[in-house]
């Protein structure tokens, strides 16, 4: 089966600045893959070119089978993505949330009824089907906020730091969602700065000043860099950065 | 299609949903509808004359008499001499100061002449020029009635042309008639550029926007359905606002309300595409807002709401040309006052909808889903 995403030499420029130079590397189908780096790493950059949120100044890379030049349109269709801003509307319910998500990814009237209450009631917030999304916790708000994103069963799902800010007890409760997600076939792409999470993935790379430092399982990392946890694996090649945080 | 449907539903939801939005967006307009008429009155009432009687005869008696019996002139004072009067314009007891020379009524028997001093605080420029014409057609008529009484004494009187007006289309010229579609105008603009510009804005720096950038959703349906709903609560407005002219001003148009609504239409869509156009080239609600001010405070001032954009120098007339509200304005008179028909108004509207194309087309080439 052919990887899911694939990029060679991937590069975005912004004028003089790199933000994003010459990432290559192939995701698979169902993996859950950890995109790490220190905060102006380029992480964003990355992810939004394979969104086709961002157009890329060189080299290659397919989404989902289709071009990151010329077939945004398509990839659109076949992924979801939470940003790191929040992305649901405060001033709708939960569920005129799912509806409308559900709406524009063109799911029919019944298919969109179904699926509001399963997700309804894998996610416990059956009571709160009328609440506006601006009275949730946090931590409600960022697994509504995943759950919408995977409402049109994309084959790939983007997480831009998706648990910044959440509790230790939402945040493996929102795992719990990444892994029920990727047992169904969904592949992950997730950034984030918690290192007990990026033990969670199948595969993680780190990036530096804008290159793929390293990349592959975290046991493997920890076992080439001679390191105890993904902590100190991360220290080992972030701390030698010379961009600042953005 | 089925998309613009679901963006449709969530936009309404979110506009009624808040108050004080629909509060801005429908009661603020018809309360500035019922107010602003009342300033934007052009007869100049209640201007203070100082009057400086030299004389002291039945003649300037009788002129004095006459200018405040025509409601336009409040008395303020006698003076005594001129640098009295002078000194009551200047400390702004007086607007105007009359001074009737000694041996007027004399000199006007015996020698069939005489002058009278006028001076004006010209600061309030239409006040000045409006009392001052009053005042002079005033005493016009009073010169008129006395040589009328003279004229089987003194025959030889030079003949003279006289001048008589009918006001067409508003025989009673009154203002409200005139400046309430135009007012009705200035707030639709407000509402159409202004609101659609932050609602998409809000998108923006909530982040929503981004969301919706990487759905497969089509930049026009996008659009559209930002647009349809400011559209609706545009006629929405538009009709509260014909009731309210109606209802205190008695205004009613004259034309047809086909014409009218269809005009409106064309100038909605126009304005949407304005809006949406400042949308986007702003980042933030508060550059969005700096942007629409200035374009508001533009289109008020020179589109022929307070002063005909006819007067204006030729270059300044083309700059207006390009605005929608100027066009429109031209339009809601000439169907509210005269009932003027489709073919009446081909070239305004046609104009309104070719700046509509442009400022649309340039809009949508603008807004891009990626960067």
């Amino acid at each position: 089966m052919p990887p899911v995403i694939s990029t060679n030499q991937l590069t975005k420029r912004f004028g003089q600045f790199v933000a994003a130079n010459e990432l290559t590397f192939q995701v698979e189908k169902g993996e859950i893959f950890g995109f790490l780096g220190a905060n102006g790493a380029g992480k964003t950059t990355a992810m939004r070119m394979l969104c086709g949120l961002s157009i890329p100044s060189s080299g290659k890379a397919t989404v989902a089978g289709f071009d990151v030049y010329t077939q945004t349109e398509k990839i659109k269709q076949n992924i979801g993505y939470m940003s790191q801003k929040f992305s649901l509307y405060d001033d709708l319910t939960v569920a005129e949330n799912i509806r409308f998500y559900a709406g524009i990814y063109g799911m029919s009237k019944q298919a969109i009824k179904a699926k509001t209450t399963e997700l309804l009631q894998e996610l416990q917030l059956e009571k709160e089907a009328k609440t506006l999304v601006k009275a949730l916790p946090l931590g409600w708000k960022q697994k509504l906020a995943f759950s919408v994103a995977i409402v049109h069963n994309p084959d790939i799902v983007f997480l831009d730091e998706p648990t910044g800010g959440v509790d230790p007890v939402t945040r493996r409760q929102f795992w719990d969602l990444i892994y029920a997600a990727s047992d169904k076939g969904v592949t992950v792409f997730v950034t984030t700065h918690y290192m007990d999470e990026a033990e969670y993935c199948n595969r993680v790379s780190i990036m530096v000043d804008g290159v793929i430092a390293a990349l592959d399982s975290p046991a493997n990392l920890k076992q080439q860099f001679n390191a105890a946890n993904m902590e100190d694996v991360f220290y080992e090649l972030a701390r030698n950065a010379k961009r600042k945080a953005d | 299609m089925k998309t613009l449907i679901f963006l449709l539903e969530k936009e309404f939801r979110q506009i009624l949903r808040n108050r004080q939005i629909l509060m801005t967006l429908l009661i603020a307009p018809l309360i500035q509808l019922i107010l602003l008429p009342l300033a934007a009155d052009y007869s100049v009432k209640n201007i203070s004359l100082a009057v400086v009687d030299n004389d002291h005869s039945p003649f300037s008696q009788r002129l004095i008499n006459k200018i405040t019996a025509s409601g336009h002139f409040r008395l303020t004072g006698y003076a005594t001499s001129y640098p009295e009067a002078l000194k009551m314009v200047e400390q702004d007891k007086a607007d105007i100061a009359l001074q009737i020379p000694i041996h007027f009524e004399r000199d006007l028997v015996r020698e069939n002449n005489k002058q009278l001093y006028i001076a004006i605080n010209a600061i309030e420029g239409t006040k000045a020029n409006l009392g001052g014409a009053y005042l002079a057609s005033i005493i016009r008529n009073y010169n008129d009635d006395i040589r009328l009484r003279w004229q089987s004494a003194t025959p030889s009187t030079p003949p003279q042309i006289e001048a008589v007006s009918s006001n067409w289309y508003n025989p009673l010229l009154n203002f409200k008639l005139y400046m309430v579609p135009a007012i009705l105008v200035v707030l639709i603009t407000a509402i159409a550029a202004m609101q659609s510009a932050f609602n998409i804005v809000q998108e923006k720096e909530s982040g929503t926007i981004e969301q919706i950038n990487v759905t497969p959703i089509k930049k026009h349906i996008f659009i559209l359905g930002k647009m349809i709903p400011f559209l609706v609560l545009g006629i929405i407005l538009f009709t509260l606002g014909l009731l309210v002219g109606w209802l205190f001003y008695g205004v009613v148009p004259v034309g047809s309300l086909l014409v009218l609504y269809a005009s409106l239409i064309v100038y909605l869509f126009a304005m949407l595409g304005l809006g949406l156009l400042l949308a986007t080239y702003s980042a933030t609600q508060q550059q969005s807002m700096s942007l629409a001010f200035f374009f508001i405070n533009i289109f008020n001032m020179m589109s022929g709401v307070f002063t005909a954009v006819d007067s204006m120098p030729g270059w300044a007339q083309t700059i207006v040309s390009t605005f929608p509200p100027s066009h429109f304005i031209k339009i809601m008179r000439m169907v509210v006052l005269k009932g003027s028909g489709f073919s009446d108004i081909a070239w305004p509207l046609t104009a309104m909808a070719l700046i509509g194309l442009f400022l649309n087309t340039w809009a949508v080439l603008n807004y891009r889903k990626t960067s």
